[in-house]
């Protein structure tokens, strides 16, 4: 019996320092890091909202961005380590040759 | 208030200094391991919801294979100690687009669900049965395309990752 606006006050509480470790991380793996802290967020949302209607349609949406997830740290991680063979650093601010 | 709840309101302020702390800590291993009690926390939370196959998934997937994979990455770059190297310039307003959103998010929360009503509660279980049989019913193409989804990553990660022994 957890009241549900509960469980969202806790999301919204991971989704907002996921935002904030986003803007205001300089290393790639920090960022990454705030990413997954969004990711979990969204999840919990899920979860609870499919636990209030009684169907498994959120835990299986829930399961399906857990796997999105995995696969998008081991992308990045093996980005953030091709960066720092040609970079030797990973800060985010540093990472400009995209920009005209 | 249940037991059920005061255990949640317990998860809920743990996870949520954990969290505080992933993005606040000067030390990047520290920061991964506050990223473990939150993830702790979030599957606890499953647990508690009635979520159970979703729980473990978390336990085995975030806590056992993605944090392992962060701590990896760390390893391999050289990971600078402090605030002024970890943080760049705009972190406040970084803190106050989180702070806004989190306030955002809590005033619409608070507005759509009166925190009284005994409408919204949540008293939902499922096996693990359930899950497989919705899964494996509904869900075959969605369950297929990311089994090739992940299939790429691997591959693709395997593909940036490599040394490139030509090229030198």
């Amino acid at each position: 019996m957890i009241r549900l606006p509960f469980v969202l006050f806790f999301a919204a509480l991971l989704f907002s320092a996921g935002v904030y470790g986003v803007l205001a991380r300089r290393n790639a793996v920090m960022v990454l890091m705030a990413i997954e802290l969004m990711l979990n967020a969204v999840n919990v949302n899920l979860v609870a909202f499919g636990s209030q209607l009684h169907d498994v349609t959120g835990q299986m949406f829930a399961l399906f961005v857990i796997a999105v997830a995995a696969a998008e740290v081991g992308i990045g991680l093996a980005i953030v380590i091709l960066l720092y063979r040609n970079r030797e650093s990973i800060n985010v601010d540093e990472v400009n040759l995209l920009k005209w | 208030m249940s037991a059920q709840e005061y255990a949640f309101v317990v998860l809920a302020i743990v996870g949520g200094v954990s969290a505080i702390s992933v993005v606040l800590a000067r030390n990047v291993v520290h920061a991964a391991l506050y990223l473990v009690v939150t993830l702790l926390t979030v599957g606890g939370v499953y647990l508690l919801l009635g979520a159970e196959f979703v729980a473990w998934v978390q336990i085995l997937i975030y806590v056992g294979a993605i944090v392992i994979l962060f701590l990896f990455g760390l390893m391999l770059t050289k990971a600078p100690i402090g605030r002024d190297m970890l943080d760049n310039q705009n972190r406040w307003i970084g803190g106050v687009v989180g702070f806004g959103i989190f306030l955002g998010l809590v005033f619409l929360i608070q507005d759509a669900f009166k925190v009284q009503d005994s409408a919204a509660q949540v008293t939902f279980r499922t096996t693990t049965g359930d899950v497989g049989v919705s899964m494996f019913r509904d869900y075959v193409l969605p369950f297929e395309a990311v089994s090739f989804l992940l299939l790429a990553a691997l591959i693709g990660a395997v593909v940036l990752a490599r040394k490139d022994a030509e090229a030198k």
